[in-house]
């Protein structure tokens, strides 16, 4: 008895279960059919007009079925071509700073501050008071990150948080960064900075939230917004080199100590006056910091020689204490 | 099997007395509040420490390197005993692995405390790039936590078998764990000889192991350019550092251990002795390689290492630098040549001296140098010149050497500090040589 129960049981579920299948089949293939009649009906039928507005503002009336979809805009598209770890194809980005005509104005420290939002203690560009020994002459030195051939804070690093791009740069990926400052301890050049507390860059980081957070270029956009527990540094503006602007040090400069330019090209320019770079670094005998150490960087320094200023000048608007104006 | 009575009866785990429930029950509060002020840390961010860009390492660090050193203490006690037949180790290893387990994985932990996104720890494993120092320190801190822990398990088998027999009518929970711990030790030959087999395989293993652990920890520095890390000494700098810091905390752990369990049948003057002897050797290559890093640098004295060696000379670090040469590596020295100093109290103090001017030397190796960078410091705050541990840094430092002490307790508390099983052994054979000689 038991068992003819279990196998009736069965065979109906079995029976159910085909059919389920069969009508699941038919209803699809039922809905395909419809959907294409409708399309005909519409192609051959319908006039529907459509009124769009063209670039120079005219209206104009358009067949709907005319009218098809199509994708962003072509910069847009680029953009999501655009490899962010790559960086901007057959370019070599370089800096050459003028110590010569450095007299600690300060104004490239300001703009820098402000332009990438800098909350903390630590500006990104600081201005050195340098005199090597007692003997030798005093001098203003810029420093910025030194975006090495050889980067020693890459090499350290565990995650590639920090990386090379073939453009030269270097750069943090500070949704990537464990915190851990290996790359600190490893910069010969002291240029990078920890974001010790939230950097409460207030509605900058609303704005970055809806505007450049997207997947592909939070590590490029000024390296913004600053994240509590990562570390920063100078990154070479690439958001104003990719509008074909300088980095705004380079503009803020009221004496023309800065030259950005592309290592390929062998140019560089201070926006006022553009140069050959190999010429440049011969003429005025360039050199780099610390090349012992063989980091290779992408900035060079002109000697101090023949100054168009005096260096105590620059005394006072030097201060040895702060870097980051904050607002009272 | 009498033999076997007696020696369960002295070295079988005691429940914890007066003192002890007080010690454990501080351990616990200072780690209650170590553990409060790392969540305000998480919550706040590292601003609560004192480090700064400058010094952007600081006491979680060295106490990082401390710990690191201090599980050397297994390779040392252990394997080289071993492999040299010094016999008089028997009663202190099973105490130097106990301190090996407890120290290795406190550097683990310690190390995280340091992150600045502590929840982004498995980006090391995500994208963790085989370049970095970090990368073979994050291989070789859970290698050596694994080879520790094993080193300390075989070994104690037989002692598990033992204690379950000798528990199954007083405390038959207890007894089934020892049970289950021991695998269903039985001591049959065939046991026997796997496990020995395998106790060599880890004792030989350990010693690679453990000089590439404080090989790393010693790269973590010296891949950097900065002055005072920048040194081929270091990697043996560490290693011999190690064997100091480990020699000593064993010398401390085992005194407590053998005044409080009154083990002084077991522990006798023979093993402080020897011990003391162990570390005047640890303390004289240690200093011998505290001479090539400062000593050579001052000699030719190129102007960064000048300034850096000047500073920990005679400046602003002097004093803390000469108490951990003079208390920590030449007193000790002095003191452990005359046999009296290698009594059980003397030994002591001296331990405890030798494992603070230990703590504060990885504090000197790591502050220091970070506070004398290439360029000079300027465009910062006054303080970012100097650097002193906050309160919630010395209260996370002091959470995390209770935690370790707190591990050895509770280790101490279920396991025989002395191998049962191989006392009854070696006192077999001694009696056996005494009947054949007689």
């Amino acid at each position: 008895m038991e068992n003819n129960k279990t196998n009736s049981r069965r065979k109906f579920l079995d029976k159910g279960l085909k059919m389920g299948l069969v009508t699941a089949i038919g209803a699809i293939g039922l809905t395909k059919i419809a959907s294409k009649l409708n399309a005909t009906t519409d192609e051959a039928g319908s006039h529907d007009k459509m009124q769009l507005m063209t670039t120079d503002g005219t209206l104009i009336e358009v067949d709907s079925s005319e009218v098809e979809e199509m994708g962003h805009s072509e910069k847009k598209q680029t953009e999501a071509e655009y490899n962010l770890r790559e960086g901007m194809p057959n370019r070599k980005f370089v800096m050459v700073i003028d110590l010569a005509k450095c007299k600690n104005a300060l104004k490239c420290q300001a703009a820098c501050n402000k332009q990438h939002y800098i909350t903390g203690d630590h500006a990104w560009l600081k201005v050195y008071k340098m005199q090597e020994d007692t003997d030798t002459a005093p001098y203003w030195m810029p420093t910025t990150c030194m975006h090495c051939d050889h980067p020693a804070c890459v090499t350290v690093c565990p995650v590639d948080a920090t990386f090379k791009r073939r453009d030269g740069l270097v750069l943090i990926d500070n949704e990537r960064c464990i915190g851990c400052r290996f790359c600190m301890a490893a910069c010969p050049y002291s240029t990078r900075v920890f974001n010790w507390k939230e950097p409460n860059q207030g509605e900058i980081t609303m704005l970055m939230d809806m505007e450049h957070q997207t997947e592909t270029n939070s590590v490029e956009f000024a390296g913004l917004p600053s994240v509590k527990g990562t570390v920063d540094k100078c990154d070479f503006c690439p958001h104003t080199i990719r509008d074909n602007q300088l980095p705004h040090c380079v503009t803020a400069c009221p004496n023309g100590v800065f030259y950005f330019g592309d290592r390929y090209e062998d140019t560089v320019t201070n926006g006022e006056e553009t140069l050959r770079l190999s010429k440049l670094l011969k003429d005025k005998a360039g050199y780099r910091l610390m090349e012992g150490l063989g980091t290779k960087p992408s900035v060079f320094y002109l000697p101090p020689a023949d100054r168009l200023v005096d260096f105590k000048d620059g005394l006072e608007s030097f201060t040895d204490y702060k870097s980051v104006d904050k607002p009272e | 099997m009498k033999n076997y009575d007696k020696l369960l009866n002295d070295l079988a785990p005691q429940k914890f007395g007066r003192k002890g429930v007080i010690w454990t029950i501080s351990l616990v509060i200072l780690i209650i509040l170590g553990i409060a002020a790392y969540i305000d840390q998480v919550i706040q961010g590292q601003i609560v420490t004192n480090m700064n860009d400058y010094a952007l390492w600081g006491v979680y660090i060295s106490n990082f390197v401390f710990f690191v050193a201090t599980s050397f203490v297994g390779t040392v006690t252990v394997a080289v005993l071993r492999l040299t037949n010094n016999n008089w180790r028997t009663p202190i290893v099973r105490i130097a692995e106990i301190i090996a387990v407890a120290a290795i994985i406190m550097a683990g932990i310690t190390i995280t405390i340091d992150m600045g996104r502590p929840d982004r720890l498995m980006n090391l494993f995500i994208h963790g790039r085989m370049q970095s120092p970090i990368t073979w320190d994050v291989i070789i801190i859970p290698t050596s936590m694994m080879v520790c822990l094993l080193l300390l398990y075989f070994p104690l088998l037989p002692d598990f078998g033992l204690l379950g027999k000798y528990y199954q009518e007083k405390q038959p929970t207890l007894s089934k764990w020892y049970r289950r711990l021991s695998l269903n030790w039985t001591g049959s030959d065939v046991q026997k000889s796997i496990q020995l087999k395998s106790i060599h395989i880890i004792a030989i293993l350990i010693i690679p192991v453990g000089f590439m652990l404080q090989t790393i920890d010693a790269w973590l520095f010296s891949t950097l350019f900065r002055v005072g890390w920048d040194s081929t000494n270091l990697g043996a700098y560490f290693i011999s550092g190690a064997a100091v810091a480990g020699v000593g905390a064993l010398v401390c752990v085992v005194y407590v251990l053998q005044k409080v369990y009154k083990l002084e049948d077991y522990i006798t003057d023979l093993h402080f002795d020897k011990l003391g002897k162990f570390l005047v050797l640890t303390c004289l290559i240690y200093l011998y390689f505290n001479l090539n890093e400062y000593l050579i640098p001052q000699l030719t004295s190129k102007k960064e290492a000048t300034t850096h060696i000047n500073v920990l000379l005679t400046g602003q670090f002097a004093p803390l630098f000469w108490f951990v040469i003079i208390g920590g590596l030449i007193l000790p020295v002095i003191v452990l040549l005359f046999k009296k100093g290698r009594k059980p109290f003397p030994m002591f103090i001296i331990g405890l001296l030798v494992v603070t001017g230990s703590w504060w030397k990885r504090y000197l190796i790591v502050t220091p140098t970070l506070l004398h960078p290439f360029l000079p410091i300027q465009g910062v705050p006054e303080e970012w010149r100097h650097y002193f541990p906050s309160l919630h840094e010395w209260l996370i430092t002091i959470a995390t050497l209770a935690m370790a002490l707190l591990i050895i307790t509770i280790l101490v508390r279920y396991v025989p500090i002395v191998p049962i099983q191989k006392t009854a052994d070696e006192q077999e054979a001694l009696e056996l040589n005494k009947n054949t000689k007689s």
